[in-house]
This record gives structure tokens, sequence and C-alpha cells, in this order.
């Protein structure tokens, strides 16, 4: 088991008029190398329970395990870490960092890590190479197109050679045959190893025949849990 | 070397990162340059005159003495240095005479001094290199002056002082003595000061202090205030000084509150992605230190060189529209380089630190968000 | 291009530290160089008795500020403003500021 959460619930603005409870509750374990999709509507707290999974947020009560050690209170710095090294984040907004290129977008999660500059453009370069966009590495990503730019976002992902990719409705701007792909490409990193969580509403995606499991949601708390 | 190495990235991703924004940061790192440009060149400027002055008014009369009459400075009995060499610890004391001439021909106004030994005979002048300049007359020309009862006097010039003796003599008109009197009508018992030699100079506020109660229309000015006249020079309560330090000062203020009001959303925006991306607080207030250095420091260098190419190879030309004012003669401002290191410092510390300082601190607050804040876009 | 950004950074940064560092070179080379132009202008304060120097000849009161008396400024007329560019140049010398008739 790779992630263990238990009675985990997130309230935002606690206290105040408009407090929201995004999860009311939820106990979870993740096990390594399946890939996991949270399925359910928009406002169902997928993505509040997919950055508490990633170690981006901190829940308002509950504990979490990670590989049977407890990580719910430790310190920013060695979160930080800690997710470093294990997840890799797949936004659903791309969020690639505008006026750099491809190739240095996918460098940037490792800068601060001080590994040497020609060995980290070499990983970049076989990571793009490896989802067939090594002829865009010097391009600007403003000249991506959708399926070129959620390739590079893969490609960065897996930069710090994580343990897991974590990806929050992958195929929001994809269309169907780069939906296809994608979950293509996800199957074979679950071939290599990786551990896959996805969150999605996209039938593309929780019908995929590489899904190992499936988890719904609806209003912050789980509904039932089933193999795909 | 990991962390030469994680610098190393850093700052090419700020850099990556200032290139986005190509003109504005070109325009701001112009700016800044010319802002400790000028800072730099005033204070190289004032700093090599200063010098400059300590330095060979050392040699001044150790004490001149003035009468006033009105307020006004006026010429002096001769007498008077009789009763003044008996003071205690005067070596000896003579009658000093200079005066001003105005030549309405170029609009320029000469000094005329008498030296103790003029080498030549009367109807001879030696004259400045300023002088030279801009009445173009050079040695055996004909250089007219008029006298107090109107009549005109055709010297000649017998020797012109070199440029490089500007900075005392841009202006001067050497003449005899006799020459002298006739030309402003002085009679032969009076002279325009008196200088002093003393024993001892730790006497001079005793002796000054005698000579005024001996004459009490007399003003000694010592060698010390001499001296302390140019040590304050430029000074920055100077009208003109204090106008260029201010538009300085609020230009740095402009910047420093620019930077200081908050980023702007597309800078938000990419901190938050890094802290997504996995990059730590740390890592980004790095970044953010980075950015701030690289302007401020390129800025800071690039402004002081210029600035002393400025002052010591161009001889200040930017200044002379404010230096020359309505003078007609203005010396050759080729100056010694004095640089002083602590005003090098100050000024450093004035222009980097507080930049750098104004990039980093709005940053803080976007720099400790919470990353979950980017999953949800 | 071959060379990373920063290292272009450091060398930018670097060249303009050698130019600073010869900076300091240059003017003690010209200080040395220029002895012989303070001596002769030392030997000229000394024979022809100056006390000042040489640096605004609009006025007689920025020409020897050191010699001004304090009513100078005021020459044209007892309410006159101060009208020379070099009088907001140069401010008063001490002795005058702090004057105290004995």
């Amino acid at each position: 088991m790779l992630i263990e959460l238990k009675e985990i619930k997130k309230t935002y603005n606690q206290g105040r008029p408009n407090e929201h409870i995004a999860l009311g509750g939820i106990s979870l374990s993740i096990d390594e190398g399946l890939l996991t999709v949270l399925k359910g509507p928009s406002g169902s707290g997928k993505t509040t329970l997919l950055s508490i999974l990633g170690c981006m947020a901190r829940p308002t009560a509950g504990r979490i395990m990670l590989r049977e050690r407890e990580i719910t209170s430790l310190p920013e710095r060695f979160l930080t870490e800690i997710r470093r090294s294990t997840f890799g984040f797949i936004f659903q907004q791309f969020n690639l960092i505008k006026g750099i290129s491809a190739l240095e977008n996918v460098m940037v999660p490792a800068y601060p890590r001080g590994e040497k500059r020609h060995i980290l453009k070499e990983k970049a370069g076989h990571l793009l190479e490896l989802f067939n966009i090594s002829h865009k590495a010097s391009a600007r990503i403003e000249w991506l197109s959708g399926g070129e730019a959620q390739r590079v976002t893969i490609a960065r992902a897996l930069i710090n050679d994580p343990m897991a990719l974590i990806a929050d409705e992958p195929t929001a701007h994809l269309d169907t045959r780069l939906s296809l792909e994608f979950m293509e490409i996800m199957g074979r990193l679950k071939g290599e190893g990786k551990t896959l969580l996805i969150a999605s509403h996209d039938p593309i995606v929780y019908n995929s025949a590489v899904v190992d499991r499936l988890v719904e949601m609806r209003d912050g708390m789980l509904v039932a849990t089933g193999s795909g | 070397m990991i962390w030469v190495e994680k610098q190393r990235n850093i700052i090419d991703f700020t850099i990556s990162s200032l290139f986005r924004r190509k003109g504005k940061i070109a325009a701001l790192t112009a700016v800044y340059t010319l802002i400790v440009f000028i800072l730099a060149s005033v204070i190289f400027f004032t700093s090599a005159i200063r010098r400059e002055a300590s330095l060979i008014l050392r040699d001044a009369p150790e004490i001149v003495v003035q009468r006033l009459v009105a307020g006004r400075h006026d010429l002096i009995p001769l007498s008077y240095a009789e009763r003044i060499r008996e003071i205690r610890g005067v070596q000896a004391v003579s009658g000093r005479l200079w005066g001003y001439y105005y030549d309405p021909v170029y609009g320029a106004n000469y000094t005329l001094v008498v030296p103790v030994d003029f080498p030549h005979p009367p109807g001879n002048i030696v004259i400045g290199d300023g002088l030279k300049r801009s009445s173009g007359a050079t040695r055996d020309d004909i250089f007219p002056l008029r006298s107090h009862d109107g009549a005109m006097i055709p010297f000649i010039i017998k020797e012109t002082i070199s440029a490089a003796s500007d900075l005392i003599t841009a202006d001067t008109i050497l003449i005899s003595e006799e020459d002298f009197r006739s030309l402003f009508g002085i009679a032969g018992g009076y002279a325009t000061d008196l200088t002093l030699k003393v024993r001892n100079p730790k006497e001079l506020s005793t002796i000054a202090r005698k000579i005024g109660m001996i004459y009490p229309d007399t003003r000694p000015i010592s060698r010390d205030e001499i001296l302390r006249t140019y040590e304050s020079v430029f000074d920055w309560r100077g009208g003109m000084m204090i106008v260029v330090l201010s538009g300085s000062v609020l230009a740095f203020v402009i910047f420093a509150w620019d930077k200081a009001t908050g980023l702007s959303a597309e800078e938000k925006k990419e901190i938050g992605i890094l802290k997504g991306l996995g990059w730590e607080t740390s890592d980004v207030l790095l970044m953010k230190f980075w950015e701030g250095t690289a302007v401020s420091l390129s800025s800071f260098l690039m402004g002081i060189l210029l600035a002393y190419c400025h002052v010591f190879f161009t001889a200040s030309t930017l200044f002379e529209p404010a230096l020359k004012g309505w003078s007609v003669i203005y010396p050759d401002f080729r100056l010694t380089p004095f640089i002083d290191p602590l005003q090098v410092a100050n000024l450093f510390f004035l222009t980097v630190i507080p930049y750098t300082v104004a990039t980093i601190a709005p940053s803080w607050r976007a720099a400790t968000i919470d990353p979950d804040a980017v999953m949800r876009g | 291009m071959s060379l990373r950004k920063s290292t272009l950074f450091f060398l930018f940064i670097a060249l303009n530290t050698v130019l600073f560092a010869f900076m300091f070179v240059d003017a003690s080379h010209r200080r040395a160089s220029a002895l012989p132009s303070f001596a002769e202008k030392r030997r000229f304060v000394k024979d022809l008795r100056l006390t000042d120097l040489c640096l605004f000849t609009d006025t007689r009161y920025t020409r020897h500020p050191s010699m001004a008396d304090q009513f100078s400024p005021f020459q044209d007329h007892p309410f006159a403003l101060e009208h020379f560019p070099s009088g907001s140049l140069l401010t008063p010398p001490p002795h005058l500021r702090l004057e105290r008739r004995p």
C-alpha cells in the first residue's frame, strides 16, 4: 500500500460565513503500481482529495500515511521534499511557464535539486522523445497545440523520477483521439511500475481498460469502491 | 557543488523569466544605471575637487587680514602691518594686491594678482589658459585693459600659464605692482589685504583674536578656514545639489514602490506554479533575490564605470552647463581621480540592497501560499 | 546558444567587476602621474599667495569663497535674491556661517 487516508476532512474558510466542507471524512488506501480513478461530478471534492493525496494540501482533520509512515503533521520543508520525489503532477490547466521552451519547462521542477544542467537536459530530452515531441523541444510553450502541451506536462511530471503520477482532469482540453492517446500513455507508465491517480468525469478515462480501480465521490464523500 | 549548481539553475530560470519582460527590464535597468551614474559622477567630482583643494591650498597664506567697511571688503592701509608685526608669534606681514576686472569685450571676469616678484618689466602681463581660450590671445599679443580713469592700456602678453594649472589660474592675469596700482587707482599706502607668516600654527586663533582687538574693523581669515571652505564645496545643502539628490532619491523610491506594492497577477501565477512543481518557499525567494540582484548589481557596476569615465576621461562634460552658469571663463576640469571607498560602499548599499529587498519582500506572501491553490487553477 | 544564461550573466558581472577593479588601478596610476602638475599648482599657490580654486568665474563670492564677505551675494541691492547659478552650487563657507564678531 502506498498511501492510506484515515478519516480525512477538509474545510475551507473555517468559522467564516462562507465555510465550505470539501471533504467530509474520507478513508481510502491507494495501492502501488495500480491506476486508480477518482470519478464524480464537479464539486464532489475530487481535486481536494487529489491535492491531499499528493501532499499538496493539509487536511483539516484525519491522518495520512505514506508507505506506513505518518506524514500528517510534517513541517513544510520535509513535506515538499517528499512530495517532490514521490509525486509528479499533471494539472488540469497545464500550468506550463510561458516564455520559456518546452525543454526548459520540463527541467524546472528539478532546478532546486542542484543537478548538473547537462544531465538534466539529457533526462528532459529523453522524456520528450518518449512522448514523441522532441522536435518541439526548443519551441515556446505558446506555440504548442493542446495535445503537445499535454505531453510536455506529462514529461515534466516525470523529471524527478517520481513513484506516482497524479493527474487532475487531464482530458478536459483534449479531443477523443488525444484522450485515448493519453490513456494509452498512462497504461505504458503503469507497465513501468508507476502508480497512477487520475481524477476525471470523462468516460473515456474511467471506462478505459487500463483502469484498475474506480473510486466514486459525491458531495465530499465516497460513494462506492469497485474495479473498472 | 550542489549548492553552486542549484544557484546556477535558479539564475538560468531567473534570467529566462526576466527576458520575458525584456522591454520593461531594459528600461528599468537603463534608468537605474542613469541614477547611479549621476550620483556616482557627483561623488567622484566632489571628492576629486575637495581632495585637490586640500592638497594644493596647504600652502595658502597662514592668515589673511581683510578690512571691512560697512560690511564690505575694502582696501587695507599698509600702516596696519606695523602694529600687527609686533604681535608675538607673527614672523612676517606683507600687503597683497589682487582684484577683479570685468572685460566687456568678452563679458568675462578676470582675477588680477600681483606676485611678490614679478619677473617682467611693467607693461607686460602673464595670462592663465582660460583667458587664452576665451579671447584667443597668445604670447606677444596686445591685451588692452581699461584703467579706472577710462584710459585703454595696451599690455603685452609675455607668458601664458599652462592649462594643467587651470584649477587655480584659469582666469588669472599676473601683473606688476606699478601697473596694478595705476590700473585701479590704488594709492601706495594701501593693499587689498595683508598676509601673515606665523611661527607656530597652533597660535593662529590667539593671533587672530589679538588682531581683532587692535583693529576692530578687520577680519582675519586663517588657513584652516580656507581649507574648510573647500571641504564643504558642493555640499548637499547647496540648492542645485539638493535638486539632483532629491530627484535621484525620488526615482529610487518610485522603483522600490513599484516593486513593493506587490506582484502582477502573472508573477503570482508563476510563483504558484513553481510551488506546485515542488519548489520550496526558500527556492522561490532565492529566485527573487537573483532577480533583484541581477538588475541592481548590473546597474550599479555600469553606472559607476560610466561615471568614472565621465568625470575623469571627459572632464565631466555633462555637468558643464550647470558648472559653467554665467561664467565665460570655464576651467578645464581635468581632475585627478580620488575614489573614496567609503562613499562607493555607501552608494552600493543605498542602491543595491533596497532594490533587492524590495524585490524579495512582496514575494514573501505569494511564496508561502499553499501549492494546492494551483491545483484549483 | 551554447553558453548557459547563468554563465553569460556571470561573465558579464565578472567583466564589470574587473573593470571596476581596474578603475582603482587607473586612479592610482593617474594620481602618481599627476604629481608634477600638483607640485606646480602648489608652487603657484605658495608664490602667488593664492587662497582659492578657480571653479566659477561669474561672481566674486564664488570665485573666492574663502575671501568673500557676508554681503557680496547681496551686492546689487539689500533685498536682492541670489541670482548667479554658481551660488546655488556653493554654500557660504563655514567661517561665514558661524561668524561671530569679536
